[in-house]
């Protein structure tokens, strides 16, 4: 598996969330996904952007354009330096939120998914990683 | 400030959104609603988001709230318009739209709240609502349980 194309957005505003929104749509209809998939990947972006904004306190979003064979994804690395998930398991609990929200936006962006990675802890920031196979 | 439109159609008011919406502007748009209901007496909320390309948490739960605050003023709120793409993914995100009345397009969305605001109006004795009542029904065959009609018109054996 390859990595064919990468670019780096910030995601640090409420304001940001809608232009990831916007580059994922770019990404997800240049590399041929269905329009169902393409919803599922914009949807769950839009979701982790806004953890990362209001739970990370900023940080910054990776796209990758992937290929294995004849295989085409895509992938979204989430990353922010902000206070970390000291549980994960309880954080991926669907209706659990510290802020407020319905608490599906992790839970909720692992379904949208097929690959899906948490990274986090106490102090660590947190690094969401999310790919999607056409 | 941005702002999404209200517009007001006899009773009822109308929402379009037509924009990609930041988080802060579904706050507004929730709280314009809510006192615009209070303060014109509508009875009815349409709201049409056939132009969102996406419906996440963040938004559901507007339109989850929007429903509520309505009802609670005495408002029936419908969502038209979603694209099928948008709620496949609004289920597997895990959100149903409890309590949220949908109708598939702004057509059968004003029916549904015309039917519904009859049916409130009807349940009590007062003669001149009984004719407006009974003016709507003739207007508005669609969705009158007397009419069999249809599939879903089949009477009960």
């Amino acid at each position: 598996m390859s990595v064919v194309r990468a670019e780096t957005v910030p995601v640090r505003v409420e304001s940001d969330v809608v232009v990831v929104r916007q580059t994922v749509r770019q990404w997800a209809t240049s590399l041929g996904f269905s329009l169902v998939d393409q919803t599922k990947l914009v949807t769950a972006a839009s979701e982790l952007a806004r953890n990362t904004v209001v739970y990370g306190g900023g940080g910054s979003l990776t796209l990758e354009a992937l290929e294995d064979g004849a295989r085409r994804g895509l992938r979204l690395r989430f990353a922010d330096e902000g206070p970390g998930i000291p549980d994960l398991a309880l954080a991926l609990t669907d209706g659990y939120t510290t802020g407020g929200g319905l608490g599906l936006g992790l839970s909720g962006a692992r379904r949208l998914s097929n690959e899906f990675d948490l990274d986090s802890a106490p102090g660590k920031g947190t690094r969401v990683t999310i790919a999607r196979w056409r | 400030m941005e702002r999404i439109p209200i517009l007001k159609m006899g009773p009822f008011l109308l929402v379009t959104i037509q924009v990609d919406m930041h988080d802060r502007l579904a706050m507004v748009l929730q709280d314009d609603l809510t006192s615009m209901i209070s303060r014109t007496g509508a009875r009815g909320v349409l709201l049409d988001i056939s132009a969102l390309e996406i419906v996440d948490s963040f938004i559901g739960r507007m339109i989850s709230n929007i429903a509520a605050m309505a009802r609670v003023l005495d408002a029936e709120t419908v969502v038209v318009g979603m694209q099928p793409a948008v709620a496949i993914t609004l289920v597997e995100l895990g959100l149903s739209l409890p309590g949220v009345r949908t109708a598939l397009n702004v057509e059968r969305g004003m029916a549904l709240l015309r039917d519904a605001v009859r049916r409130a109006d009807g349940a009590g004795t007062d003669a001149g609502a009984d004719a407006i009542a009974a003016a709507l029904a003739g207007e508005e065959d669609d969705g009158g349980g007397d009419a069999p009609r249809g599939p879903r018109g089949a009477p009960p054996a």
